[in-house]
């Protein structure tokens, strides 16, 4: 069972680690974008 | 379009409850592998979910080559970063159930050495895009994209070409192949949630990047500019 936990686990833990690399990159976008308007 | 994004995403996490119920519950114990076969339910359509976008990507980079188009290149860096986030699951949850079935993590045979191989192509493919000398070179990436479909297509084959560790084609294998209809339908269940992810996680990259050329575009447009108005000064 432990393997079989494992699995699922980590298939739910890639999903989490890449939808915060995705929030991370629209904040860093909108930082860009906030800057560019402020020059 | 925000609306419908919340719609999708709504629709996705009932779609995913409804696997996982199929998968841990509802779909019966395999005789001879016992509960450990239930990492079929995520492993596979995670691998099938991975290829469609590698083809999405190939399509994306034969329109972006044809065309120059930005949305093409923003269809072609979404479905390659989530096909990498497919396949690396895919590559994750595979030696966590060989363990216990084969006795070992990994076998360097066709289908496992291809698809790392195909995982280490799409990786390359967005540190190309990334980290070229001279920005992002959607063009030479594109080209890229069109090899690596076709490492994609001899994955989905190799069980067929080659004898592997890996079992024989369970679907369209012959006469022999097939599984229990309860065990597909919960297959059938965790492909559709995981498709409808997939879809939700390229929208998601298709608008980043898009936003990011734009952000670009008018990065380039003031670089240019302001010199201009300096000149003048």
């Amino acid at each position: 069972m432990k393997f079989l936990y494992a699995a699922y686990g980590i298939t739910w833990l890639v999903h989490i680690v890449y939808l915060i690399i995705l929030t991370r990159g629209f904040q860093q976008v909108r930082d860009e974008a906030e800057e560019l308007t402020r020059k | 379009m925000k609306s419908g994004f919340i719609i999708l995403a709504l629709i996705t996490l009932l779609l995913l409850s409804y696997g996982l119920y199929q998968a841990l519950v509802a779909a019966p114990t395999e005789a001879t592998m016992g509960e450990v076969q239930r990492i079929f339910y995520y492993h596979v359509p995670s691998a099938w979910t991975a290829l469609l976008c590698f083809l999405a990507n190939f399509v994306a980079s034969l329109w972006f080559l044809a065309g120059r188009s930005g949305r093409a290149d923003a269809v072609a860096v979404a479905t390659a970063e989530v096909g990498v986030v497919f396949c690396t699951v895919v590559l994750l949850t595979g030696p966590l159930w060989a363990r216990p079935v084969w006795g070992i993590w990994w076998a360097w045979d066709a289908r496992l050495t291809s698809t790392l191989v195909l995982w280490l192509i799409y990786v390359g493919y967005l540190m190309l895009r990334k980290f070229s000398v001279g920005g992002p070179n959607p063009m030479l990436a594109a080209a890229f994209g069109v090899f690596g479909a076709f490492n994609a297509v001899f994955v989905f084959m190799a069980i067929r070409w080659f004898r592997t560790q890996q079992p024989q084609p369970v679907f369209g294998g012959g006469p022999k192949s097939g599984i229990d209809p309860q065990m597909r339908y919960a297959l059938m269940a965790n492909w559709v949630a995981f498709l409808a992810l997939a879809i939700l996680l390229i929208w998601l990259r298709y608008t980043l990047q898009r936003v990011r050329q734009a952000v670009e575009e008018a990065h380039a447009m003031k670089s240019l500019v302001e010199p201009e108005v300096r000149t003048r000064r």
